[in-house]
Protein backbone atom coordinates (compact mmCIF):
# COMPACT_ATOMS: atom_id res chain seq x y z
CA UNK A 1 0.00 0.00 0.00
CA UNK A 2 1.54 3.73 -1.24
CA UNK A 3 0.29 6.46 0.47
CA UNK A 4 0.28 9.64 -1.22
CA UNK A 5 -0.80 13.43 -0.68
CA UNK A 6 -3.19 14.15 -2.38
CA UNK A 7 -2.70 17.03 -5.26
CA UNK A 8 -4.88 19.18 -3.58
CA UNK A 9 -2.67 19.32 -0.12
CA UNK A 10 0.36 21.30 0.52
CA UNK A 11 3.02 20.38 3.01
CA UNK A 12 4.85 23.76 4.05
CA UNK A 13 6.84 25.73 6.93
CA UNK A 14 4.91 27.46 9.12
CA UNK A 15 7.44 29.63 10.16
CA UNK A 16 5.55 32.11 12.35
CA UNK A 17 4.56 29.03 14.51
CA UNK A 18 7.78 27.21 14.12
CA UNK A 19 5.70 23.98 12.73
CA UNK A 20 5.40 22.22 9.39
CA UNK A 21 1.58 22.16 8.33
CA UNK A 22 -0.50 21.28 5.50
CA UNK A 23 -2.57 23.48 4.00
CA UNK A 24 -5.82 22.07 1.74
CA UNK A 25 -8.39 24.40 0.44
CA UNK A 26 -10.07 25.97 3.20
CA UNK A 27 -8.54 24.43 5.68
CA UNK A 28 -5.17 23.54 7.12
CA UNK A 29 -3.75 21.07 9.83
CA UNK A 30 -0.69 22.04 12.01
CA UNK A 31 1.73 19.35 12.52
CA UNK A 32 4.05 17.78 14.86
CA UNK A 33 7.61 16.89 13.73
CA UNK A 34 6.94 13.97 13.51
CA UNK A 35 4.31 14.05 11.30
CA UNK A 36 5.86 16.30 9.15
CA UNK A 37 8.44 13.28 9.27
CA UNK A 38 5.91 10.61 7.88
CA UNK A 39 4.40 13.47 5.16
CA UNK A 40 7.64 14.09 3.49
CA UNK A 41 8.01 10.54 2.95
CA UNK A 42 4.79 9.94 1.21
CA UNK A 43 6.25 10.55 -2.42
CA UNK A 44 3.84 7.99 -3.97
CA UNK A 45 7.10 5.35 -4.31
CA UNK A 46 7.50 4.38 -0.61
CA UNK A 47 4.83 2.15 0.67
CA UNK A 48 3.97 2.04 4.25
CA UNK A 49 5.83 -0.82 4.94
CA UNK A 50 9.02 1.63 3.91
CA UNK A 51 8.60 4.19 5.45
CA UNK A 52 7.73 3.03 8.64
CA UNK A 53 11.17 1.11 8.11
CA UNK A 54 12.99 4.19 7.36
CA UNK A 55 11.61 5.68 10.43
CA UNK A 56 12.53 2.78 12.43
CA UNK A 57 16.01 2.78 11.05
CA UNK A 58 16.35 6.57 11.58
CA UNK A 59 15.29 6.50 15.59
CA UNK A 60 16.62 3.47 16.32
CA UNK A 61 13.08 2.13 17.49
CA UNK A 62 10.11 -0.80 16.61
CA UNK A 63 6.54 -0.86 16.79
CA UNK A 64 6.25 2.49 15.16
CA UNK A 65 3.94 1.01 12.36
CA UNK A 66 0.16 0.97 14.18
CA UNK A 67 0.62 5.15 14.92
CA UNK A 68 1.76 6.02 11.61
CA UNK A 69 -0.93 3.56 10.09
CA UNK A 70 -3.72 5.81 12.15
CA UNK A 71 -1.92 8.82 11.45
CA UNK A 72 -2.27 8.56 7.66
CA UNK A 73 -5.33 7.13 8.20
CA UNK A 74 -6.51 9.91 9.69
CA UNK A 75 -5.69 12.24 6.58
CA UNK A 76 -6.60 10.09 4.44
CA UNK A 77 -10.35 9.91 6.04
CA UNK A 78 -10.23 13.83 5.37
CA UNK A 79 -9.27 13.00 1.33
CA UNK A 80 -5.90 14.57 2.08
CA UNK A 81 -3.80 11.17 1.93
CA UNK A 82 -4.68 8.78 -1.23
CA UNK A 83 -3.94 5.00 -1.39
CA UNK A 84 -2.70 2.97 -4.26
CA UNK A 85 -1.96 -0.77 -3.60
CA UNK B 1 0.50 38.55 22.02
CA UNK B 2 -2.70 38.02 20.23
CA UNK B 3 -3.02 34.67 18.10
CA UNK B 4 -1.67 35.17 14.79
CA UNK B 5 -4.07 35.36 11.73
CA UNK B 6 -4.49 32.09 9.33
CA UNK B 7 -6.49 33.72 7.02
CA UNK B 8 -6.63 36.77 4.96
CA UNK B 9 -9.93 37.41 2.33
CA UNK B 10 -8.24 39.73 -0.25
CA UNK B 11 -11.90 41.70 -1.25
CA UNK B 12 -10.07 42.98 -4.32
CA UNK B 13 -12.73 45.13 -5.97
CA UNK B 14 -16.27 45.49 -5.15
CA UNK B 15 -16.95 45.53 -9.21
CA UNK B 16 -19.15 42.22 -10.11
CA UNK B 17 -21.15 41.71 -13.18
CA UNK B 18 -23.83 39.85 -10.98
CA UNK B 19 -26.01 41.12 -8.70
CA UNK B 20 -27.14 38.67 -6.80
CA UNK B 21 -29.49 39.89 -3.91
CA UNK B 22 -27.77 38.12 -1.37
CA UNK B 23 -24.12 39.94 -1.18
CA UNK B 24 -22.20 40.06 1.45
CA UNK B 25 -20.41 42.93 0.38
CA UNK B 26 -21.53 46.53 1.75
CA UNK B 27 -24.61 47.96 0.85
CA UNK B 28 -22.70 51.05 -0.53
CA UNK B 29 -20.12 49.42 -2.09
CA UNK B 30 -20.20 51.72 -4.75
CA UNK B 31 -20.07 54.79 -2.35
CA UNK B 32 -17.16 56.81 -2.01
CA UNK B 33 -15.93 54.81 1.42
CA UNK B 34 -14.19 51.93 -1.21
CA UNK B 35 -13.66 53.71 -4.42
CA UNK B 36 -9.70 54.22 -4.51
CA UNK B 37 -8.71 50.48 -5.14
CA UNK B 38 -5.57 49.47 -3.86
CA UNK B 39 -2.38 49.19 -6.92
CA UNK B 40 -0.70 45.87 -7.54
CA UNK B 41 1.87 47.19 -5.50
CA UNK B 42 -0.02 47.79 -2.12
CA UNK B 43 -1.64 44.38 -2.66
CA UNK B 44 1.73 42.82 -2.80
CA UNK B 45 2.83 44.70 0.38
CA UNK B 46 -0.47 43.24 2.22
CA UNK B 47 0.44 39.91 1.22
CA UNK B 48 3.83 39.65 2.36
CA UNK B 49 2.86 41.75 5.61
CA UNK B 50 0.12 39.23 5.84
CA UNK B 51 2.65 36.42 6.05
CA UNK B 52 5.19 37.71 8.04
CA UNK B 53 2.08 37.76 10.13
CA UNK B 54 1.36 34.32 10.08
CA UNK B 55 -1.37 33.97 7.56
CA UNK B 56 -1.11 30.82 5.62
CA UNK B 57 -4.27 30.90 3.27
CA UNK B 58 -5.32 33.62 1.21
CA UNK B 59 -9.05 34.32 -0.38
CA UNK B 60 -8.73 35.82 -3.25
CA UNK B 61 -12.65 37.66 -3.48
CA UNK B 62 -15.12 40.86 -4.45
CA UNK B 63 -16.77 41.57 -5.85
CA UNK B 64 -15.78 39.50 -8.61
CA UNK B 65 -11.76 39.32 -8.60
CA UNK B 66 -11.13 38.16 -12.21
CA UNK B 67 -12.48 41.86 -13.02
CA UNK B 68 -8.85 42.70 -11.71
CA UNK B 69 -6.15 42.58 -14.43
CA UNK B 70 -3.04 42.43 -12.43
CA UNK B 71 -5.10 38.79 -10.76
CA UNK B 72 -2.12 36.67 -11.95
CA UNK B 73 0.54 38.65 -10.75
CA UNK B 74 -1.31 39.11 -7.21
CA UNK B 75 -1.27 35.31 -7.72
CA UNK B 76 2.23 35.38 -8.22
CA UNK B 77 3.12 37.03 -5.48
CA UNK B 78 0.96 34.87 -2.90
CA UNK B 79 2.18 31.53 -4.45
CA UNK B 80 5.57 32.89 -3.96
CA UNK B 81 5.13 33.99 -0.55
CA UNK B 82 4.12 30.39 -0.15
CA UNK B 83 0.20 31.10 0.82
CA UNK B 84 -2.82 28.81 -0.15
CA UNK B 85 -4.34 30.89 -2.50
CA UNK B 86 -8.14 30.38 -3.44
CA UNK B 87 -9.87 32.38 -5.83
CA UNK B 88 -13.67 32.67 -5.47
CA UNK B 89 -14.95 34.06 -8.49
CA UNK B 90 -18.68 34.23 -9.97
CA UNK B 91 -16.93 32.79 -13.51
CA UNK B 92 -18.47 35.39 -15.33
CA UNK B 93 -16.67 34.94 -18.68
CA UNK B 94 -13.86 33.01 -17.38
CA UNK B 95 -11.93 31.73 -20.33
CA UNK B 96 -10.29 28.78 -20.18
CA UNK B 97 -7.05 30.49 -21.29
CA UNK B 98 -7.34 32.86 -17.63
CA UNK B 99 -7.55 29.78 -15.39
CA UNK B 100 -4.77 28.39 -17.87
CA UNK B 101 -2.79 31.23 -16.50
CA UNK B 102 -3.97 31.73 -13.34
CA UNK B 103 -2.25 27.71 -12.88
CA UNK B 104 0.37 29.26 -14.01
CA UNK B 105 0.51 31.58 -11.83
CA UNK B 106 0.64 29.04 -9.12
CA UNK B 107 -3.19 29.41 -7.95
CA UNK B 108 -4.30 26.57 -5.48
CA UNK B 109 -7.95 26.23 -5.39
CA UNK B 110 -10.81 27.43 -7.30
CA UNK B 111 -14.26 27.87 -5.90
CA UNK B 112 -17.23 29.30 -8.08
CA UNK B 113 -20.23 30.40 -7.38
CA UNK B 114 -23.63 29.08 -8.62
CA UNK B 115 -26.73 30.37 -7.75
CA UNK B 116 -29.37 27.23 -8.85
CA UNK B 117 -28.94 23.83 -9.84
CA UNK B 118 -30.20 25.14 -13.53
CA UNK B 119 -29.86 27.73 -15.99
CA UNK B 120 -32.92 29.29 -15.09
CA UNK B 121 -33.21 30.33 -11.66
CA UNK B 122 -29.50 30.64 -11.16
CA UNK B 123 -29.75 33.37 -14.10
CA UNK B 124 -32.55 35.10 -12.53
CA UNK B 125 -31.35 34.45 -8.75
CA UNK B 126 -27.79 36.07 -9.98
CA UNK B 127 -29.66 38.96 -12.25
CA UNK B 128 -26.94 38.17 -14.81
CA UNK B 129 -26.78 35.43 -17.44
CA UNK B 130 -23.72 33.55 -16.14
CA UNK B 131 -24.87 29.69 -15.59
CA UNK B 132 -23.52 28.87 -19.23
CA UNK B 133 -20.59 30.51 -18.40
CA UNK B 134 -20.01 28.77 -14.71
CA UNK B 135 -21.10 24.99 -16.06
CA UNK B 136 -18.02 25.97 -18.64
CA UNK B 137 -15.52 27.06 -16.12
CA UNK B 138 -16.17 24.19 -13.24
CA UNK B 139 -15.07 21.96 -16.71
CA UNK B 140 -12.08 24.03 -17.12
CA UNK B 141 -10.91 23.85 -13.50
CA UNK B 142 -11.28 20.10 -13.56
CA UNK B 143 -9.08 19.69 -17.05
CA UNK B 144 -6.72 22.23 -15.64
CA UNK B 145 -6.07 19.85 -12.48
CA UNK B 146 -7.73 22.27 -9.62
CA UNK B 147 -9.48 21.49 -6.71
CA UNK B 148 -12.92 22.72 -6.72
CA UNK B 149 -15.43 23.87 -4.83
CA UNK B 150 -19.54 24.18 -5.60
CA UNK B 151 -20.64 27.49 -3.28
CA UNK B 152 -24.00 28.12 -3.38
CA UNK B 153 -25.78 30.34 -0.97
CA UNK B 154 -29.36 29.24 -0.11
CA UNK B 155 -32.41 31.02 0.73
CA UNK B 156 -35.96 30.98 0.08
CA UNK B 157 -36.04 30.77 -3.56
CA UNK B 158 -33.29 27.91 -3.81
CA UNK B 159 -33.51 25.67 -1.19
CA UNK B 160 -36.26 23.10 -3.09
CA UNK B 161 -32.59 22.51 -5.29
CA UNK B 162 -30.24 21.03 -2.99
CA UNK B 163 -30.31 17.34 -4.56
CA UNK B 164 -29.56 18.74 -7.90
CA UNK B 165 -26.99 21.22 -6.75
CA UNK B 166 -25.27 17.94 -5.23
CA UNK B 167 -25.62 16.24 -8.37
CA UNK B 168 -24.63 18.86 -10.58
CA UNK B 169 -21.38 19.26 -7.78
CA UNK B 170 -20.96 15.05 -8.21
CA UNK B 171 -21.32 15.30 -12.28
CA UNK B 172 -18.88 17.72 -12.38
CA UNK B 173 -15.77 16.40 -10.29
CA UNK B 174 -15.94 18.68 -7.84
CA UNK B 175 -14.14 17.97 -4.44
CA UNK B 176 -16.71 20.16 -2.27
CA UNK B 177 -19.35 22.14 -2.59
CA UNK B 178 -20.69 24.52 0.14
CA UNK B 179 -24.33 24.72 1.08
CA UNK B 180 -24.51 28.23 2.70
CA UNK B 181 -27.64 29.20 4.29
CA UNK B 182 -27.58 33.25 3.83
CA UNK B 183 -25.82 34.70 6.45
CA UNK B 184 -28.05 38.41 7.22
CA UNK B 185 -25.68 40.91 6.31
CA UNK B 186 -24.90 43.36 3.41
CA UNK B 187 -27.43 42.65 0.57
CA UNK B 188 -28.89 39.86 2.44
CA UNK B 189 -29.71 41.60 5.48
CA UNK B 190 -31.39 44.29 3.01
CA UNK B 191 -33.22 42.09 1.21
CA UNK B 192 -33.89 39.73 4.13
CA UNK B 193 -38.09 39.64 3.92
CA UNK B 194 -37.57 38.33 0.28
CA UNK B 195 -34.82 35.54 1.53
CA UNK B 196 -35.64 34.15 4.75
CA UNK B 197 -36.59 30.39 4.21
CA UNK B 198 -38.78 28.48 6.28
CA UNK B 199 -38.66 25.66 8.80
CA UNK B 200 -39.95 23.00 6.39
CA UNK B 201 -37.68 23.63 3.89
CA UNK B 202 -34.55 23.64 6.31
CA UNK B 203 -35.75 20.27 7.51
CA UNK B 204 -36.21 19.21 3.98
CA UNK B 205 -32.76 20.26 2.63
CA UNK B 206 -30.97 19.29 5.99
CA UNK B 207 -32.60 14.91 4.90
CA UNK B 208 -31.32 15.41 1.66
CA UNK B 209 -27.78 17.05 2.97
CA UNK B 210 -27.35 13.75 5.47
CA UNK B 211 -28.08 11.17 3.39
CA UNK B 212 -26.01 12.46 0.35
CA UNK B 213 -23.16 12.85 2.89
CA UNK B 214 -23.71 9.39 3.79
CA UNK B 215 -24.25 7.93 -0.38
CA UNK B 216 -20.62 9.67 -1.33
CA UNK B 217 -18.46 9.99 1.82
CA UNK B 218 -15.07 11.44 1.22
CA UNK B 219 -15.98 11.66 -2.84
CA UNK B 220 -17.44 14.81 -2.43
CA UNK B 221 -17.31 16.81 0.96
CA UNK B 222 -20.62 18.35 1.36
CA UNK B 223 -20.29 21.77 3.78
CA UNK B 224 -23.27 22.92 5.63
CA UNK B 225 -23.40 26.56 6.98
CA UNK B 226 -26.03 27.16 9.44
CA UNK B 227 -28.75 28.87 8.93
CA UNK B 228 -28.14 31.08 12.50
CA UNK B 229 -31.79 32.67 12.69
CA UNK B 230 -33.70 29.36 13.04
CA UNK B 231 -30.96 27.47 15.77
CA UNK B 232 -30.99 27.89 19.69
CA UNK B 233 -27.56 29.37 20.07
CA UNK B 234 -25.13 31.70 17.93
CA UNK B 235 -22.70 30.26 15.64
CA UNK B 236 -18.87 31.05 16.56
CA UNK B 237 -18.43 33.51 13.93
CA UNK B 238 -15.02 33.88 12.47
CA UNK B 239 -13.94 31.58 15.40
CA UNK B 240 -14.10 34.90 17.80
CA UNK B 241 -13.90 38.37 16.96
CA UNK B 242 -10.16 38.85 15.41
CA UNK B 243 -8.06 35.75 16.55
CA UNK B 244 -7.76 33.99 12.70
CA UNK B 245 -9.24 35.95 10.07
CA UNK B 246 -8.97 39.27 8.64
CA UNK B 247 -10.97 41.22 5.72
CA UNK B 248 -8.97 43.84 3.43
CA UNK B 249 -11.15 45.72 1.78
CA UNK B 250 -10.95 47.14 -1.98
CA UNK B 251 -9.51 50.51 -0.91
CA UNK B 252 -7.30 48.94 2.45
CA UNK B 253 -9.71 48.95 5.20
CA UNK B 254 -9.41 46.48 7.34
CA UNK B 255 -11.65 44.24 8.60
CA UNK B 256 -12.27 41.23 11.61
CA UNK B 257 -14.29 39.57 8.87
CA UNK B 258 -15.99 40.76 5.65
CA UNK B 259 -18.93 42.45 7.50
CA UNK B 260 -17.44 44.42 10.38
CA UNK B 261 -17.16 47.59 8.14
CA UNK B 262 -21.14 48.29 9.17
CA UNK B 263 -19.93 48.81 12.75
CA UNK B 264 -20.39 52.24 12.52
CA UNK B 265 -19.13 52.47 16.29
CA UNK B 266 -15.98 51.16 15.32
CA UNK B 267 -13.01 53.06 13.36
CA UNK B 268 -11.48 50.88 11.05
CA UNK B 269 -7.90 51.27 9.91
CA UNK B 270 -6.25 51.40 6.40
CA UNK B 271 -3.63 49.59 5.22
CA UNK B 272 -2.56 52.98 3.01
CA UNK B 273 -1.88 54.39 6.63
CA UNK B 274 -0.55 51.75 9.18
CA UNK B 275 1.44 48.44 8.52
CA UNK B 276 -0.72 45.22 9.10
CA UNK B 277 0.74 43.82 11.80
CA UNK B 278 -0.02 47.08 13.80
CA UNK B 279 -3.75 47.06 12.86
CA UNK B 280 -4.31 43.35 14.30
CA UNK B 281 -1.97 43.97 17.28
CA UNK B 282 -2.82 47.48 18.42
CA UNK B 283 -5.82 48.70 16.43
CA UNK B 284 -8.92 49.67 18.25
CA UNK B 285 -11.14 48.05 16.69
CA UNK B 286 -9.44 44.91 16.17
CA UNK B 287 -9.04 45.02 20.19
CA UNK B 288 -12.59 45.87 21.13
CA UNK B 289 -14.27 42.33 21.07
CA UNK B 290 -10.81 40.12 21.66
CA UNK B 291 -11.21 37.71 24.89
CA UNK B 292 -14.03 37.76 26.79
CA UNK B 293 -13.76 41.09 28.76
CA UNK B 294 -15.93 43.03 26.97
CA UNK B 295 -18.66 40.71 27.84
CA UNK B 296 -21.74 41.39 28.95
CA UNK B 297 -24.64 38.78 30.69
CA UNK B 298 -25.97 36.14 29.64
CA UNK B 299 -22.42 35.57 28.01
CA UNK B 300 -20.14 36.37 30.64
CA UNK B 301 -21.40 33.51 33.20
CA UNK B 302 -22.06 31.98 30.34
CA UNK B 303 -20.35 27.71 29.84
CA UNK B 304 -21.13 28.07 25.87
CA UNK B 305 -18.96 31.53 25.70
CA UNK B 306 -15.47 29.36 25.11
CA UNK B 307 -17.21 28.04 22.32
CA UNK B 308 -19.04 30.62 20.43
CA UNK B 309 -17.20 33.57 21.91
CA UNK B 310 -20.95 35.38 21.87
CA UNK B 311 -21.47 34.77 18.58
CA UNK B 312 -21.38 37.64 15.69
CA UNK B 313 -20.77 41.00 16.53
CA UNK B 314 -21.77 42.65 13.41
CA UNK B 315 -25.31 40.77 13.80
CA UNK B 316 -25.45 42.42 17.29
CA UNK B 317 -25.00 45.88 16.10
CA UNK B 318 -27.16 44.90 12.82
CA UNK B 319 -30.30 43.68 14.92
CA UNK B 320 -29.89 45.18 18.09
CA UNK B 321 -27.88 48.35 17.50
CA UNK B 322 -25.19 47.35 19.97
CA UNK B 323 -21.96 45.47 18.58
CA UNK B 324 -21.52 44.91 22.62
CA UNK B 325 -24.16 42.95 23.65
CA UNK B 326 -25.14 39.10 23.19
CA UNK B 327 -26.03 37.72 19.56
CA UNK B 328 -29.25 38.48 19.25
CA UNK B 329 -29.96 34.50 17.96
CA UNK B 330 -29.27 33.23 21.14
CA UNK B 331 -32.24 31.66 23.10
CA UNK B 332 -30.79 33.81 26.14
CA UNK B 333 -30.39 37.14 24.72
CA UNK B 334 -32.78 39.76 25.55
CA UNK B 335 -32.63 40.73 21.73
CA UNK B 336 -34.08 37.36 20.61
CA UNK B 337 -37.29 38.84 19.77
CA UNK B 338 -35.98 40.90 17.46
CA UNK B 339 -34.94 37.31 15.54
CA UNK B 340 -37.96 35.90 16.03
CA UNK B 341 -40.08 38.64 14.43
CA UNK B 342 -37.62 38.52 11.27
CA UNK B 343 -38.42 34.66 11.33
CA UNK B 344 -42.05 35.40 10.97
CA UNK B 345 -42.19 38.15 8.42
CA UNK B 346 -40.58 35.71 6.43
CA UNK B 347 -43.78 34.14 6.00
CA UNK B 348 -44.77 36.86 3.51
CA UNK B 349 -42.23 36.61 0.60
CA UNK B 350 -41.29 40.08 -0.61
CA UNK B 351 -39.57 41.46 -3.80
CA UNK B 352 -35.96 41.38 -3.43
CA UNK B 353 -33.03 44.67 -4.59
CA UNK B 354 -30.63 43.04 -6.53
CA UNK B 355 -27.27 44.32 -5.70
CA UNK B 356 -26.64 46.99 -8.31
CA UNK B 357 -24.46 49.78 -8.71
CA UNK B 358 -27.47 52.31 -9.51
CA UNK B 359 -29.40 51.07 -5.83
CA UNK B 360 -25.95 50.89 -4.08
CA UNK B 361 -25.42 54.94 -4.76
CA UNK B 362 -29.49 55.56 -3.91
CA UNK B 363 -28.45 53.61 -0.52
CA UNK B 364 -25.68 55.25 0.41
CA UNK B 365 -27.08 58.90 -0.33
CA UNK B 366 -30.38 57.24 2.11
CA UNK B 367 -27.79 56.53 4.94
Amino acid sequence: MIPRLHAKARLQRDEVRGREVLLYPEGLVGLNPTGAEILELCDGARSLTDIVTTLERRYGVTGLERDIAAFLDGLAAKGLVLYAP
Amino acid sequence: MHPRPLWLLAELTYKCPLQCPYCSNPLDFAGPRFKRELSTDEWSRVFREAKALGVLQLGLSGGEPTLRPDLEQLVGTAHELGLYTSLITSAYRLGKERLAGLKAAGLDHVQISVQGADAELSDEIAGTASYRDKIAAYRYTRELGFPLTVNVVLHRRNLHQVEAMIRLAESLGAERIELANTQFYGWALHNRGALMPTKAQLAAAWQVVERERARLGAALEIVWVLPDYHEQFPKPCMGGWARAYMTVTPAGEVWPCHAAGRISTLKFENVRDHPLDWIWEHSEAFNRFRGDAWMPEPCRSCPRKTRDFGGCRCQAFLVAGDAGVTDPVCSLSPHRHLIDAALANGREPEEWTYRAAPASRALAAKG
